[in-house]
């Protein structure tokens, strides 16, 4: 049996062994017991991949397998990973994990909440090693009712509102993209839903236009780019903490990882004519998030703007269409997936004590959860770039790309999306200085009990992955740019 | 010389420890791992320098040596981040001064802040710190340099903000951080055009003053600068933000809500020193490529210099007095850079430069230290508390002396060497610049005086209990710097650091020192004058000029001019019309999409009525219509 396969069975199995649970304890041990052979089986795979790369197996995909699953349609269920699905998948176990740990105590329905948190892990999972459109498209729909009902039945606040608007959006990039797909299958004559396969046929000029803005906004919407953000902030205030730092953590990526490998691999072409809108959007998209995220008072919605503002860098990275901007904007998928996880994870432990998400009532919180302090302030410097944290390596990796690029309109963006530099760091320090420091107003504060051990081995796993990818960039880096070389090919055709 | 790493390693490994353990172990515990952390890395250190200084120029001039460097992050085939540590000369030296006054301030802070709470977490940030800074200044490349530029930026702010509990020291750090941030985003788009067009981050291809690096650059001009003199200039602003020029100093005083030891260590002797240190470090590229640049940073050191002096003269909280000195200070040693040239004689103001970094974060250190004495036994910051003190205080009051007639310029202590050699430099290239520097010699020696006097003489204040001299752990670091202070100035400094590595040897310039020196004499005459003894003749000058003086103690108003900017523009004209437009605009697209959905169904949802009549009725008057269509056309 293939080794990919074991993501998606994992937790198919974990959605069995929940329903026939009946206790919480039962519930919990399941759970925790996927999701750590989840990552533990990425970090295997990862080395399953280095020792084939060592080897010299120089394969665009490895550990490929092919099922045909409709052939009247050329419909076949076909995975297989490189490089950059590797780390994606590393990032998804990852946050699965965390996520889980998040959840230990999650009171309504516990059962019924894993189930389908279990549901959108086996679509994320199964996204990231597609290489057939129609198997990608399966698991991104497949990731996506899950999400309504997360939100809808266990979020908080206007959550029925809230969930219908990111599965009405969501579906709607679905849609663009599932025309995209098509397009791409029928115009280009091949007899192949095959990434690898379809990119080697080239589609006439004017109807990869269509077929770009098409599949390039549907992934956009899921992506969360400018102006097709605003389920993001909505989505993430209402879900339960550990859905939100899914759908920052990994969703988001589903679309950044589409675009590229769909929109930007297969119709390079018009990648190449239209990059100039997107761009511009983009841009503009990593500046608005700072500036917005700047005038919040809601934890939730400050780092759903700022990750409109990192996964709008992310885009851009992308449409400059070199080397290093590309590696770059993989770095930020990374980054970004664990910094806002790791967000999102304290801020729900900030709410849980505190029922309230609004800055301004609270103070000096440092002094009775330092633990949970602590985190939040990490998670802040590694969001503004400090040196050490993910962040920066992304950061200054996307910046040293973008500035190879010598015209007017590439310089103009690049400065405007680098004074997000700045602006980020005023809305991160301004949240740590108000929540954590200062002394205490509110009485009922100083009750507060620090972390639990189920909330200090999510942060510290989160923390670890982070200061590692900060620290040691290259053994990534180097994985994504192994990965590259076929896309790169096809755009410079 | 592959000791050296030990230099980083372990303030890092010390940082990691005491981060980890934080409160579990005893506070002495601590302060010993972390203070015998730092002696080891001073011996280091000075063994570094002195086996460096005597054998590593056979031929009379500095080498270079490179003992550890490895690839940590890889951009592209040509640019790729090292990480290394570079011994020449003003690394060594900027080793020395960096581990010494650590090593001073964590011997001092053992007793200093005995009993705070998160005594730990400060020691773990102080090791966090120095590491930052040994490894900034042992940079191989200028991004190695910007990732430690950071990292001190942010143990910076973490110990500006240490009692956190304290709104004015929170609101500090934030100011520190952000203002900094800002210059380093200048620093960094320098840095990647000069990247871009050179194709490295070497320092030591940068500095080889050969021009095939730039000759990306040839030609290349914006609003009638050459592209060069933009990115010095970009990275240049960066060095600006961190070593508090104007406009961008106004982070420094209110750093001063940290810790006293910090404020002496970070704000005083070495983090501030930063954008002198960066200057320096990329004279050859400043001096051959980037000429006006390198002027203009003469000409803003010099206004730096007067602009904060003035300001020193008019400020009561003896840490502030001291943060405008600093600055203006390095407005000095800016000048110095900006007026040298290269080599031989001409490299006199950069070897001046360095020369008064080295005496000042000694002498400075010596005096935020002893002004943390002060604090301690006064606990106050305001000099209207004070007064008096020298009967109580007497090993401060001497230290303190002899640092304040030290920066007053008054031989044979170290500042008067160092600040007669930036004089001297400054004089041969521009008479008027030097004279204009003596004057505000002359008001350094005023300002500091003043601030001597009324600590130490003056009328004596009230005390609820009678001040005491401080433990002995605080009063060695004092003693020993202050024996620096007295001796720093016969060291032969340009045997060590010249910017083309030979030997140069310093002569006294009579007419410049005899000048210098009887202005400083004159200056300290008044102060004497106005502060010793109590009386009026402060309070008449200052009604007499109370327009004038208003607008000094209020700094000129850049404060407020800098929340003008911030919060009335960047919050209330970006940021929150930015936010209305998303929610009110972008999101009511949005909604307004479900709106008319929602709309439209309720208005066509009476065509399904369920009658059979009537869909019987349509569905009748329908054929016959299509049938009509098809017959008659």
């Amino acid at each position: 049996m293939n080794f990919l396969l074991i993501f998606i069975l994992i937790p198919m199995l974990m959605m069995v062994g929940l329903f026939f649970a009946n206790n919480r304890k039962q519930i919990n041990l399941i759970t925790l017991s996927g999701s750590v052979l989840l990552l533990l089986s990425a970090i295997g795979l990862t080395f399953l991949y280095l020792h084939q790369r060592a080897i010299g197996n120089t394969a665009e995909m490895l550990f490929i397998t092919d099922v045909p699953w409709y052939p009247a349609f050329n419909i076949h269920f076909l995975v297989g990973v490189d490089g950059i699905s590797v780390i994606m998948l590393l990032l998804s176990s990852i946050i699965v994990f965390a996520s889980v740990l998040v959840s230990w105590k999650i009171d309504t329905m516990p059962k019924e909440y894993f189930i389908w948190f279990s549901l959108l892990s086996a679509g994320a999972f199964g996204f990231f090693i597609s290489l057939d459109l129609f198997t990608l498209f399966f698991f991104l729909e497949m990731s996506l009712v899950p999400k309504f009902l997360l939100i809808g039945i266990w979020g908080s606040g206007k959550k029925e509102y809230s969930a219908f608007k990111l599965a009405l959006m969501v579906m709607g990039g679905s849609v663009l993209v599932l025309f995209g797909i098509l397009g791409i299958y029928y115009f280009s004559g091949a007899e192949s839903m095959n990434l690898l396969e379809l990119a080697k046929h080239t589609i006439p000029l004017n109807i990869q236009y269509y077929l770009f803005v098409s599949s390039f906004v549907g992934f956009g919407i899921i992506g969360a780019m400018f102006p097709f953000h605003s389920w993001v902030p909505d989505g993430h205030s209402s879900a339960p903490t550990s859905v939100s730092m899914f759908l920052s953590g990994i969703s988001m990526k589903l679309g950044a990882y589409g675009a590229f490998r769909v929109a930007i691999f297969l119709l390079p072409e018009a990648a190449h004519q239209l990059a100039w809108i997107f761009l511009i959007l983009a841009a503009f998209s990593v500046f608005y998030g700072a500036f917005t995220a700047l005038a919040q008072t809601d934890l939730k919605y400050i780092n759903a703007y700022a990750s409109i503002s990192h996964c709008g860098l992310l885009f851009f990275a992308f449409l400059i269409f070199n080397e290093t901007a590309i590696t770059g904007a993989f770095l930020q998928m990374i980054s970004h997936g664990l910094i806002t996880a790791l967000f999102f994870a304290t801020i729900g432990m900030i709410y849980s004590r505190t029922h309230t998400r609004m800055i301004n009532d609270m103070n000096g919180l440092m002094k009775v959860i330092p633990f949970i302090g602590v985190s939040f302030t990490i998670a802040g410097l590694a969001s503004l770039g400090l040196p050490g944290f993910s962040g920066f390596i992304a950061e200054m990796t996307i910046f040293v790309g973008a500035f190879q690029e010598t015209d007017l309109l590439h310089r103009v963006l690049t400065l405007i999306a680098a004074t997000s530099i700045v602006i980020t760091a005023v809305y991160i320090l301004r949240v740590v200085g108000k929540v954590l420091f200062g002394t205490i107003t509110n009485k009922h504060h100083l009750e507060f009990a620090d972390a639990t051990w189920w909330e200090r081995v999510s942060v510290i796993v989160l923390v670890i992955a982070i200061a590692g990818l900060g620290s040691a960039p290259m053994l990534f880096s180097n994985m994504i740019n192994d990965s590259l070389q076929p896309v790169l090919n096809n755009l410079m055709r | 010389m592959q000791y050296t790493l030990l230099i980083l390693v372990l303030p890092l490994l010390a940082f990691v420890v005491l981060g980890l353990v934080d409160s579990r172990w005893k506070a002495r515990t601590a302060g010993t791992i972390g203070t015998t952390v730092m002696g080891i890395v001073a011996i280091l250190a000075y063994y570094t320098a002195w086996s460096y200084f005597t054998t590593a120029n056979p031929g009379g001039v500095y080498q270079k040596f490179i003992p550890f460097q490895m690839e940590w992050m890889k951009f592209s085939d040509q640019l790729h981040i090292d990480l290394g540590i570079l011994i020449d000369p003003i690394s060594v030296m900027m080793l020395v001064v960096v581990s010494t006054v650590s090593l001073m301030v964590h011997i001092y802070s053992l007793r200093y802040m005995e009993g705070e709470k998160g005594f730990e977490r400060y020691y773990a940030f102080l090791s966090l710190f120095s590491f930052s800074m040994l490894g900034l200044v042992v940079a191989t490349n200028i991004f190695q340099m910007y990732i430690f530029w950071e990292l001190v930026g942010v143990s910076s702010y973490l110990l500006i903000g240490f009692y956190y509990t304290k709104p004015e020291a929170v609101a500090a750090s934030k100011k520190a951080f952000i203002i900094t941030r800002f210059a380093d985003l200048f620093f960094l788009i320098g840095i990647f055009l000069l990247s871009y067009y050179t194709r490295t981050f070497d320092f030591d291809v940068l500095n080889s003053g050969n021009a095939t690096v730039f000759a990306g650059t040839a030609g290349l001009s914006f609003l009638g600068l050459s592209l060069m003199n933009w990115i010095m200039a970009l990275i240049f602003i960066g060095g600006a933000g961190k070593s508090a020029m104007f406009p961008m100093h106004i982070w420094l005083p209110d750093a001063m809500e940290g810790p006293t030891p910090v404020s002496a260590l970070i704000h005083a002797a070495t983090m501030v020193v930063a954008g002198v240190y960066l200057v320096a470090r990329l004279f050859p590229v400043y001096y051959f490529f980037a000429p006006e640049v390198l002027h203009g940073i003469a000409y803003i050191g010099i206004f730096t210099a007067l602009f904060s002096a003035v300001i020193a003269c008019t400020q009561t909280d003896i840490k502030r007095v001291l943060a405008y000195s600093t600055i203006s200070q390095i407005g000095f040693m800016m000048v110095g850079l900006g007026v040298s040239g290269m080599g031989g004689h001409h490299g006199l103001g950069y070897m001046a430069s360095m020369f008064h970094l080295f005496t000042h974060a000694m002498f400075k250190a010596l005096l935020f230290l002893g002004a943390g004495s002060v604090i301690h036994a006064v606990h106050s910051n305001e000099m209207n508390k004070m007064g008096g003190l020298r009967k109580y205080l007497p090993v401060t009051h001497i230290t303190f002396l002899i640092a304040c007639l030290a920066i007053a310029g008054i031989p044979p202590f170290s500042g008067f060497f160092s600040k007669d050699e930036i004089l001297s430099a400054a004089f041969e290239f521009n008479p008027y610049l030097g004279s204009l520097l003596i004057f505000i010699a002359g008001l350094t020696a005023f300002y500091m005086f003043r601030l001597y006097y009324g600590i130490f003489w003056t009328k004596e204040y009230k005390h609820e209990h009678i001040p005491h001299e401080s433990p002995l752990a605080m009063l060695l670091p004092l003693i020993f710097l202050a024996l620096v202070t007295v001796f720093a100035g016969f060291i032969p400094f340009g045997k060590f650091v010249t910017n083309d590595g030979a030997d140069y040897h310093i002569h006294i310039d009579l007419v410049t020192a005899s000048v210098s020196v009887a202005v400083a004499a004159v200056a300290i005459a008044i102060s004497t004058i106005m502060y010793r003894k109590e009386n009026k003749i402060s309070d008449r000058i200052v009604s007499s000029f109370s327009v004038f003086f208003k607008i000094v103690v209020h700094k000129f108003y850049i404060d407020e001019l800098y929340m003008f900017i911030t919060k009335k523009i960047v919050f209330r004209l970006i940021s929150a019309p930015i936010a209305w437009f998303d929610r009110t605009l972008v999101n009511g697209t949005i909604n307004s999409f479900a709106t008319v959905t929602q709309w439209t169904s309720l208005q066509i949802k009476g065509i399904q009525t369920g009658r059979v009549q009537q869909y019987a009725f349509v569905f009748l008057l329908s054929t016959l219509l299509i049938a009509a269509l098809i017959i008659f056309i």
